[in-house]
């Protein structure tokens, strides 16, 4: 057994009995070769057929758009819609498995064993989890989400013919009522942003963590799953899990990739007046891609920790610069406020059967629930790759309540503002523009105008490069069989490769939205996946504890 | 001449490295210096050790096998990096003036391992360090 050498009993995380007795050896099933000057380190067969599926699906895109395109939306909306009460049900699942082990006794069970110190400072740590999770997404709904809820909200009920609401305001809405419209867009928009998407995150991140640091598995997405297919997770079962990992990572990137070039080329012609046009987004991704290389070629700590960090403060200074400049008072007590408006609706939003507000929880919670379960591989295997040494309780704590907080803030202040100059100074233009360019019309009539919005964009950038790297991290982790010293080569190709999907998809018609539906209906069966490694967490943490 | 000769090894790969170990050991005995093994590995498991403590046992076992082999006195250091397909060449040098070395003597072009020294990891050792670095290819 393994030896105990602290107070609380915790096996030490060297102790060989906490070790899962495996013959696998990693690597055993990579290809090793040296191709002209560069070394090669894949896994076989998962490096082969990730490539080439990502490839088909491409040309399939491509050379078949409509069908595609109807293929996909169909797929989408089966899921999203079919399925909506399953996503609502699970994510509520992983909130409370996640509360429950910081208030249980294996909360206290060290990632990378009792002995472990910490690799990273909470800052630093904390920087990379906020910007791989949501950082992009945060300045793309910032604004526009609690405005597009309270616009909704405001407008109350609407009944269709057969007696389905037309509406999409969240649960009764609140007609011709501010103040109550203004609550409801808030805990809605936070119930988006708040412990259900942080809980999906963090039930991943833990299972790869503890399988990884403790149990002595590959880090890759299969090793989870070792506690119920045993050996067999070496196998097919397993290299279909992590190549179902790397098409999400992929596609999730490429597609997020080619949003973020919109809003990155709307704010520019926002600001400079620089033309919206493909060209400009093909010259962006390129841009972006190119950094992200470098940023690659500087590694963990000099890339993406460095990038993580500088993006944190410049988005702390936005936050501040908001919070100050605009309606300093209704914002701070809003904060307040829209966190008790939050607690006191999350009962009703999060049921996920006999509601009538269809619309709202089929087109925005279940949409969002199925998209945070997509990137879950991704962010989750980030993370997982950021925390060793760090106690079960002190991580969900700072992968659930913390950031939740933060997005809390976060949505307060800018979703707040906007919605303050709607209400008290008549100010529209936030309300009336499109998705991409509601922060930077709110942005337009506070001071300094032309410098904030400059930060808009560059944020918006920094974003997606640290999100391009850290995709390239991982999913060259996943294609080398958990191993995290493979040629950097591997890397430079992933991240290309990732840049070259996003081009050829954005300058598909129609592209890019139906590779985002098929990513989200991807969402379906890891929310399978995601159950299951909440009982192998469970399973794996107790043994620890049983190791005393 | 030396007194501390510092040998960087791959433990996945240590079969190939046996004609730098040799010349390592060969000065060793000449100058009466102590060989310090050098490894750095990564948090997470590996082919050759599930943890970080895990392969500073193995190494130090490694170097207890090289001292009885080779009738010299050794030594071994480990160290855990976050990133070393990049952080490689920044360890290795941390480690010269840490294991107090006068003398580098290092495996060069092995296949994968080339490229954990990408580009040219002997060289640039050679080029940053402020002692003498004996590239055995």
């Amino acid at each position: 057994m393994s030896d105990t050498s602290d107070d609380q009993g915790i096996p030490a995380p060297e102790g060989s009995a906490d070790i899962i007795e495996t013959d696998y050896v990693i690597g055993q099933d990579n290809i090793e070769k040296q191709i002209g000057p560069f070394g090669l380190d894949i896994h076989n067969p998962v490096f082969a057929i990730s490539g080439l599926a990502v490839i088909v699906f491409v040309f399939y895109t491509l050379a078949l758009p409509e069908q595609a395109g109807s293929v996909f939306s169909w797929l989408f909306d089966s899921v999203t819609k079919g399925f909506d009460w399953f996503f609502l049900g699970a994510a509520n699942i992983f909130v409370i498995f996640c509360l429950l082990l910081i208030v249980t006794p294996v909360g206290s069970v060290r990632l990378g064993g009792a002995d472990a110190t910490p690799d990273y400072t909470y800052a630093g740590w904390f920087a990379m989890l906020f910007a791989a999770g949501m950082g992009i997404g945060l300045m793309f709904y910032g604004v526009s989400e609690p405005m597009s809820h309270f616009s909704s909200s405001i407008g109350g009920v609407a009944m269709g013919e057969n007696g389905v609401r037309t509406d999409w305001a969240p649960l009764g809405g609140a007609e011709g009522n501010e103040e109550a419209a203004t609550r409801l867009a808030f805990a809605a928009t936070i119930f988006h942003w708040g412990l259900h998407p942080w809980a999906i995150y963090a039930v991943v991140a833990l299972a790869l963590a503890l399988f990884s640091y403790n149990k002595g598995l590959p880090l890759t997405i299969r090793s989870a799953f070792y506690p119920i297919l045993g050996e067999r997770v070496w196998g097919w079962p397993g290299h279909i899990i992590d190549v179902l990992a790397v098409f999400a990572t992929l596609f999730g990137l490429a597609t997020s990739l080619g949003f973020g070039a919109t809003q990155a080329n709307a704010g520019l012609n926002e600001l400079f007046g620089i033309p919206v046009s493909s060209t400009t987004e093909v010259i962006l991704i390129s841009a972006i891609t190119a950094v992200a290389l470098v940023s690659v070629l500087r590694g963990l700590d000099g890339g993406v920790k460095v990038l993580s960090e500088i993006n944190m403060g410049l988005a702390f200074l936005l936050l501040v610069f908001v919070l100050l400049t605009g309606h300093t008072i209704a914002l701070l007590t809003g904060f307040v406020d829209y966190l008790g408006a939050y607690l006191q609706y999350l009962p009703a939003l999060s049921n996920p059967v006999g509601r009538e507000d269809v619309n709202f929880m089929q087109g925005w919670t279940s949409f969002y629930w199925a998209w945070w379960i997509s990137w879950s591989p991704f962010v989750g295997m980030f993370i997982a790759r950021v925390s060793r040494g760090r106690t079960v309780r002190e991580f969900i704590v700072c992968v659930l309540l913390i950031p939740s907080l933060v997005c809390v803030l976060w949505m307060s202040v800018f979703g707040g503002n906007a919605i303050q100059q709607v209400l008290n100074d008549g100010y529209t233009a936030a309300q009336d523009a499109d998705l991409p360019v509601k922060l930077f019309k709110m942005l337009d009539v506070m001071p300094l105008a032309s410098i904030t919005s400059l930060i808009g964009i560059v944020l918006v950038i920094v974003f997606f490069v640290t999100s391009s790297d850290s995709g390239s991290l991982v999913i060259d982790t996943i294609t080398a069989g958990g191993k995290v010293d493979a040629p950097v080569p591997q890397r430079v190709f992933w991240c290309v490769f990732e840049g070259a999907v996003a081009i050829v998809l954005l300058l598909s018609a129609g592209g890019l939205s139906s590779l985002q539906s098929m990513v989200i209906s991807t969402g379906l069966p890891f929310t399978i996946v995601l159950l299951i490694m909440c009982w192998a967490i469970w399973r794996g943490l107790t043994a620890e504890r049983r190791n005393t | 001449m030396f007194e501390r000769i510092m040998v960087p090894v791959d433990l996945t790969h240590a079969e190939r490295l046996e004609k730098a170990l040799l010349c390592a050991a060969d000065l060793a005995a000449h100058y009466g210096a102590t060989v310090i093994y050098v490894g750095v590995t990564t948090e997470q498991p590996s082919a050759i050790a599930h943890t970080p403590k895990e392969y500073a046992e193995k190494l130090s076992a490694f170097a207890a096998d090289q001292a009885a082999l080779r009738g010299i006195s050794t030594e071994a250091k480990a160290y855990a990096s976050h990133d070393p397909s990049i952080d490689l060449d920044p360890t290795l040098l941390k480690a010269v003036g840490e294991v107090n070395a006068d003398l580098v003597v290092m495996a060069s072009h092995i296949p994968n391992i080339a490229d954990h020294w990408w580009p040219a990891n002997g060289g640039s050792i050679a080029t940053e360090a402020k002692i003498s670095v004996m590239l055995v290819r």
